[in-house]
């Protein structure tokens, strides 16, 4: 079917532009129906394309939309690429986009720049299906930057407030790094390689014939672009910051989609992760430290939003373990159950801090069961899910992460899996720490908080119940195996079916202990958890300051660099050459203008003179010369 | 010496006379005779050449010449004539001011 793709992607840039351009003159309901609609046309139009698939057999839908650029005998095209990987993250962004969507329009309601949020997340939805169906890699790296961007305005949604006006400045200016690494790996590949249309790249390093030096260093460079975008160690620092952003754009952007986008490049160009065995070895080592470096951080959070982030931050990780290992498919299937419990997580804690009236510190929480059971009930559900409970969503997922990480043939290793398992428990203590504190025990609100305390509309709690319930059956889909005939999962070192078992029934183990040890914990409002704290202290305030990392970063990069722009940028290039030429020449324009401004003093006489001198002179020199 | 020669000689002096005067008088208006003393001995020294070689043109361009010389003076001494109500002196120095 042709132009089904291109008008898949087209349908959220129209949004953007209608609510963008008009949006102001006609108001919130042509805002809701455009910025709304749109995107779930766009949902449709995905399911329609992923029929299409299905129904041709999964032969992927190549669509050319126009040739960019010829140079030499390299075609650039801008053409969009449909297989079963861009279908599912096709389907995960325009589905989870278009329930984001709807929530908005409560959560949003009488904000001063409604049509403004509505374009930008239209915007947004534009680049990520741009990122997701291109086919070469340009066209994915436009629409990388392009959710980059979007990412930066909505951070920075209401930028009157500076800090958040900055965070969306780290959170650009941190991706650039990335995105430097990402554009050099493309280059690589491209002298490689001769295209950059990711099926040929696949093709070409599957034979073999490229070195495996170049697979290595561009698998390298395209995951230094990876851990930019899906904020790994050490380009993680952005994505906490990027919390003062409106709550859904954290669900949307920075936790079910823009995020999962490093994810999604390293499944697409597994073929060269597949010849570099030492990228894929960096990759899961990056993706465990990650996981569970974020976890331990998460544990002290007080920020609802940011322990969120950081379980977020932990996630990612999980999905670089697998992808370390050779388990794409299984990323992915992370990544799918983790839009699902995680968007309803953040829009669960945008409902608590909605009915709050902005309150975000989990110590001022609790009790709200009973307040907001709709919240309260979704919220719980989702989890479950991310701990890792069965049957629920979370549990197949992080489970075949495990079981990979342990088992498989390509750099499966014991300490990655026991790394793993301690992220996995201690991403049950820090949720259900979380579920305690905001919902359960006595309230801690502010009495004036506590009198407001309101359940939110029914578009925001109806998308918590249909996120909520993917977040349990979501397991049920069998992503990894609908994905081998592209992403094939890797050897299994184990062929006991006893020791995958002894590894499942560990797993929920440690589901169940975190649940139980958070439970016990952070009854009392936590005061169990803050005696042990107390013996622990140098350890607590390690995790609260976030490991430092941002004031390494602060003194290792930033000061440096500032003294540096400081003194030879601005004072010795832009003051001193470029202004100090500048103001040179007008000096001596102005020297020898007042030199000759002496010439003429107003005397007639003296100009008499002088004519007399010019013309002896010139009779002088007709004499001698001519 | 030919007349050739003496009249060119005559109107290297008329010039220089002209020259001087200008130079070494503070009376505008005994400038501006001075200036029409060196336009005299320009005009001659053409009024010589035009006869030694016998181009007609010559005599076309003096009579142009004088005309505009007449016009010159026409305006100029209007000038004058206004500055001296505003200033009431001929001296050039005390119109110094007038400077650009």
């Amino acid at each position: 079917m042709n132009g089904m793709l291109t008008l898949l992607v087209l349908l959220p840039l129209a949004g953007f532009f209608l609510n963008g351009l008009l949006g102001r003159r006609f108001g919130p309901v042509f805002v809701n129906g455009v910025g709304v609609g749109l995107p779930l046309l766009a949902f449709l139009t995905a399911l329609w394309a992923w029929r299409t698939l299905e129904t041709g057999g999964g032969v992927p839908i190549i669509e050319t939309v126009f040739t960019w650029a010829v140079v030499g005998e390299h075609v650039f095209e801008v053409s969009f690429y449909l297989d079963r990987l861009s279908a599912v993250m096709a389907l995960i962004v325009t589905g989870v986009g278009a329930l984001i969507h709807i929530y908005s329009i409560g959560y949003m309601k009488g904000d001063e720049g409604y049509a403004r949020y509505f374009a930008y997340l239209n915007l947004f939805l534009f680049f990520m299906l741009l990122l997701v169906l291109g086919r070469s890699l340009l066209v994915l790296f436009v629409g990388w930057e392009g959710v980059g961007l979007a990412s930066y305005l909505l951070i920075g949604f209401w930028f009157q407030d500076v800090t958040k006006a900055r965070a969306g400045r780290k959170a650009f200016i941190t991706n650039r790094v990335g995105d430097a690494g990402f554009l050099l790996g493309m280059f690589l590949i491209f002298t490689a390689v001769g295209t950059l249309e990711m099926d040929r790249i696949n093709e070409a390093f599957a034979t073999g014939l490229i070195p495996a030096g170049v697979a290595t260093a561009a698998g390298i460079l395209l995951f230094i672009g990876a851990t930019g975008k899906s904020a790994q160690i050490p380009l993680h620092v952005w994505l906490p910051d990027a919390m003062a952003g409106p709550t859904p754009v954290s669900a949307l952007i920075h936790a079910a989609t823009m995020v999962t986008a490093g994810v999604y490049l390293v499944a697409r160009m597994s073929g060269v992760y597949l010849e570099a065995p030492a990228a894929s070895t960096l990759i899961a080592a990056i993706g465990v430290l990650t996981a569970f470096l974020a976890a331990t951080i998460a544990l002290v959070q007080t920020d609802i939003k940011k322990v969120l982030a950081y379980s977020t931050i932990s996630q990612l990780g999980f999905m670089f373990l697998a992808l370390g290992v050779g388990a794409y498919g299984v990323a992915v299937f992370h990544l799918f159950t983790h839009a699902f419990f995680k968007a309803a997580l953040f829009l669960g804690a945008g409902s608590v801090i909605h009915a709050l009236n902005g309150e975000q510190d989990i110590r001022r929480m609790g009790g709200l069961a009973r307040r907001i059971p709709w919240t309260f009930g979704t919220f719980a559900v989702a989890t479950a899910a991310i701990a890792g409970l069965p049957p629920l969503a979370g549990f197949f997922s992080k489970d075949a992460i495990l079981w990979f990480a342990l088992a498989s043939g390509e750099g499966g290793a014991i300490w990655l899996w026991v790394l793993g398992s301690l992220t996995a428990l201690m991403t049950a203590v820090y949720m259900f720490r979380l579920l305690w504190l905001v919902f359960l025990g006595r309230s801690r609100m502010q009495p004036e908080t506590e009198r407001h305390v309101h359940e939110s509309p029914v578009t925001m709690t109806a998308v918590l119940v249909v996120l909520a319930f993917f977040s349990m059956i979501a397991g049920g889909f069998a992503l990894p195996q609908y994905l081998e005939p592209l992403l094939a999962l890797p050897e299994v070192r184990f062929h006991s079916a006893l020791v995958h078992w002894a590894q499942i029934g560990f797993a929920v183990l440690l589901a169940v202990l975190g649940l139980v040890g958070a439970g016990w914990l952070y009854r009392d409002g936590g005061k169990p958890a803050d005696q042990l704290w107390l013996r622990f202290r140098s350890l607590y305030r390690l995790l609260d300051g976030k490991y430092f990392v941002d004031e390494l970063y602060e003194r290792l990069l930033q000061r440096p660099w500032r003294w540096f722009s400081d003194r030879v940028f601005l004072r010795l290039g832009d003051r001193m050459l470029l202004d100090g030429s500048l103001h040179g020449l007008a000096a001596l324009a102005r020297l020898s203008a007042a030199a000759f401004a002496r010439v003429q003093s107003g005397s007639l006489h003296w100009y008499a003179w002088m004519t007399l001198f010019g013309l002896v002179a010139v009779l002088i020199w007709v004499w001698r010369y001519v | 010496m030919d007349n050739a020669h003496l009249l060119l000689a005559v109107s290297g002096t008329l010039f220089t006379l002209g020259l001087v005067g200008v130079i070494v008088r503070r009376n505008l208006l005994v400038m501006l005779m001075f200036l029409e003393l060196m336009l005299n001995g320009v005009l001659l020294s053409l009024a010589v050449f035009t006869q030694l070689l016998g181009v007609e043109a010559g005599a076309v361009l003096m009579l142009l010449v004088f005309t505009v010389a007449a016009a010159e003076i026409a305006i100029a001494v209007p000038i004058l004539l206004l500055l001296v109500r505003a200033g009431h002196t001929l001296d050039p120095g005390a119109y110094g001011g007038l400077k650009g």
